[in-house]
């Protein structure tokens, strides 16, 4: 006896639970074949409102925890993607058209991609932070600090490694992110929500938000309370210039964090190579403290 | 500038009348039980039901910015700490003087609601700008002092200048039936408050039931309350909309008894800009338009004024705004 299919429509992640859109719209997910694969919520300016107040009440939580414990929970969602390895196989080969093997290593450098920025949470102030000499009698300190809320467009292309490739830098450091995913290709992000809900993350610190990205690209960039944003995503993207939201991003002075261009227009990069500092760098603040030298 | 007009009452006055309204030639509290309880009963599910679908409305654009600065203009911007300091008054106070400091057409709320001590400081603070300076009296929020000393509580805080005295009613003595000496306490308190505003608290959270909300609102209103409030904003619930919603029918059906206007005040727990425009619904379709003004009606919150600000600021600017745009209290 053959079995009814199971259609599955997919939901937003926002503060940790999994609401539908607010506008109550979805959309259908399409592989890269033109086959039906699943349902997603198409979110909405007010899901992006919601999803910054879920991501700006648990800023001080995930900020104020240790960086130790920020790379234990980073390599815990390593853990868990690992576990889930086959279902994002089939997600990233459905959905990037890519064969079974190349998919594979698609996602095992997308685990390793977790591990690798796990592995950097305490490293960080070492690196990017400095005791500056100073002439007097202080101590004279520079550290990064998170920057805040951080608004996340995330690759078009790339479903998961370019995903993860964005998103890890941003929470890292303490950061907390909401993250508006591929258009066409969103189960991958779907499913790390999934991820990310079963894996010691607190609720609002990633907030995924599945939706044509020109509808709500300047809802985030406009936002006052996101503190920086990262246009990745406007590469491959319709309806969205990346030089306008930047515009739009001015009017609370956001860390802007600009896709790579080539040739005039905005192009993914390639997510294999080695992804360096810079995205932790962008979303970083540096405090100096000055401290007298007691004797 | 809120106007708000208050007749000096006594307490002698005020149980003659209470006579005549219960018709009655002495007033004595199984009088005041029977009328009370006379009272139709409250359809609990019916209540809750009205008044979640009153919240359903949909306000938007200009309704919208109407509702916000008409909230705003209806806050009576508090603190009721007992960490509160003379210059965390003066700080709200200065609040209430320029609500939003990027945006100077930002209505100003109706009054700042401190305790007994801190009026004459708020008063400094505030000079002539027509806010008004609300003090709790009478042992707020727990009411448990002896009549001698919630009166002088309360000429305390009017001879400090208040404008408006919140009381709390007994609760314990509301609870085992005793209303004459509840009736004798607001009664005495609006005595001694001369021509002070007086809004009864009846800590709703503590009435159990609706029929008591019922039978309390008509208690105040019959001892001479101004206002009827529902909460010090120290127990949970606080305001909610089906208390409010059987207070406001209560206003509008004493003033159909008795041809006197009192006001109501939601206090506690009304923190976003979606609650206070589902209250102003629910003012506007239950007790009328009459009370749709800070006169009549008055939200008792702090966060509620940032959130109004934030939305002001929303729409003015069409870009969400943030906690980096609004002043902590």
């Amino acid at each position: 006896m053959s079995r009814l299919d199971v259609r599955k429509t997919y939901k937003l992640y926002i503060g940790g639970k999994f609401p539908r859109s607010e506008s109550g719209r979805s959309y259908e997910i399409v592989s890269a074949k033109g086959e039906f694969l699943a349902n997603a919520s198409m979110g909405s300016r007010k899901d992006v409102r919601d999803a910054v107040v879920a991501a700006r009440s648990a800023l001080s939580g995930w900020s104020g925890a240790t960086p130790f414990n920020r790379g234990q929970v980073l390599y815990r969602v390593a853990e868990v993607l690992e576990g889930r390895r086959a279902q994002f196989i089939e997600e990233v080969a459905a959905g990037e058209g890519l064969s079974t093997r190349a998919a594979g290593a698609a996602v095992d450098a997308a685990i390793d991609r977790v591990v690798w920025y796990a592995g950097w949470t305490d490293k960080i102030a070492q690196v990017l932070g400095n005791v500056n000499p100073v002439a007097g009698p202080f101590f004279n300190v520079s550290a990064p600090e998170p920057t805040g809320v951080v608004g996340v467009l995330a690759p078009q292309g790339s479903s998961l490694l370019g995903l993860v490739s964005v998103i890890a830098p941003v929470i890292a450091s303490g950061n907390t992110a909401v993250v508006v995913t591929s258009a066409d290709r969103p189960l991958p992000a779907v499913t790390l929500g999934e991820v990310l809900a079963t894996s010691d993350v607190p609720g609002g610190v990633v907030n995924i938000i599945t939706a044509r990205t020109a509808e709500v690209a300047s809802w985030l960039a406009a936002h006052r309370d996101v503190n920086a944003i990262d246009l990745t995503g406007v590469a491959g993207a319709d309806g969205v210039h990346w030089a306008a939201l930047e515009a739009e991003a001015a009017g609370n002075l956001k860390r802007v964090y600009r896709p790579m261009v080539v040739d005039g227009r905005p192009v993914e990069p390639d997510w294999n190579a080695d992804p360096g500092l810079g995205r932790i760098r962008a979303f970083v603040e540096t405090k100096t403290v000055w401290h007298p030298k007691g004797l | 500038m809120v106007t708000v007009s208050t007749t000096t009452r006594s307490a002698q006055e005020l149980t003659a009348q209470a006579r005549d309204v219960l018709g009655v030639s002495r007033l004595t509290n199984s009088a005041l039980t029977s009328w009370l309880h006379g009272l139709p009963g409250v359809d609990q599910v019916g209540c809750e039901g009205r008044a979640a679908a009153l919240g359903t409305r949909s306000i938007k654009t200009t309704s919208k910015a109407w509702a916000i600065d008409t909230a705003i203009g209806m806050i009576d911007l508090t603190t009721l700490e007992g960490a509160d300091t003379v210059g965390k008054v003066r700080s709200l106070c200065a609040k209430a003087l320029v609500p939003d400091a990027l945006d100077p057409t930002t209505p100003r709320p109706a009054a700042i609601c401190v305790y007994g001590d801190m009026v004459a400081t708020a008063k400094a603070a505030l000079g002539d700008s027509g806010i008004h300076v609300a003090a709790v009296a009478t042992a707020f929020p727990s009411g448990r002092a002896s009549m001698p000393v919630k009166l002088a509580d309360t000429r305390d805080a009017v001879e400090a200048g208040a404008d408006e005295i919140d009381m709390v009613i007994d609760r314990g003595a509301f609870l085992s039936g005793d209303y004459l000496t509840v009736f004798n306490q607001i009664a005495e308190v609006k005595q001694a408050c001369g021509d002070t505003h007086l809004k009864v608290i009846m800590e709703t959270g503590e009435l159990v039931t609706y029929d008591n909300v019922r039978r309390a609102s008509y208690l105040s209103m019959l001892a001479g309350g101004d206002f009827i409030k529902t909460s010090t904003g120290k127990v949970q619930p606080a305001a909610t909309l089906p208390v409010t919603l059987i207070m406001l029918e209560a206003v509008r059906d004493w003033r159909e008894l008795t041809g006197v206007q009192v006001g109501v005040k939601p206090a506690g727990g009304i923190k976003t800009t979606k609650d206070a425009i589902k209250y102003l619904v629910m003012v506007s379709e239950i007790a009328g338009d009459d009370w749709m003004t800070p006169q009549w009606f008055r939200f008792g919150a702090s966060s509620l004024l940032n959130d109004l600000l934030l939305q002001r600021q929303k729409l003015a600017t069409g870009a969400y705004s943030g906690a980096d745009y609004v002043t902590i209290d």
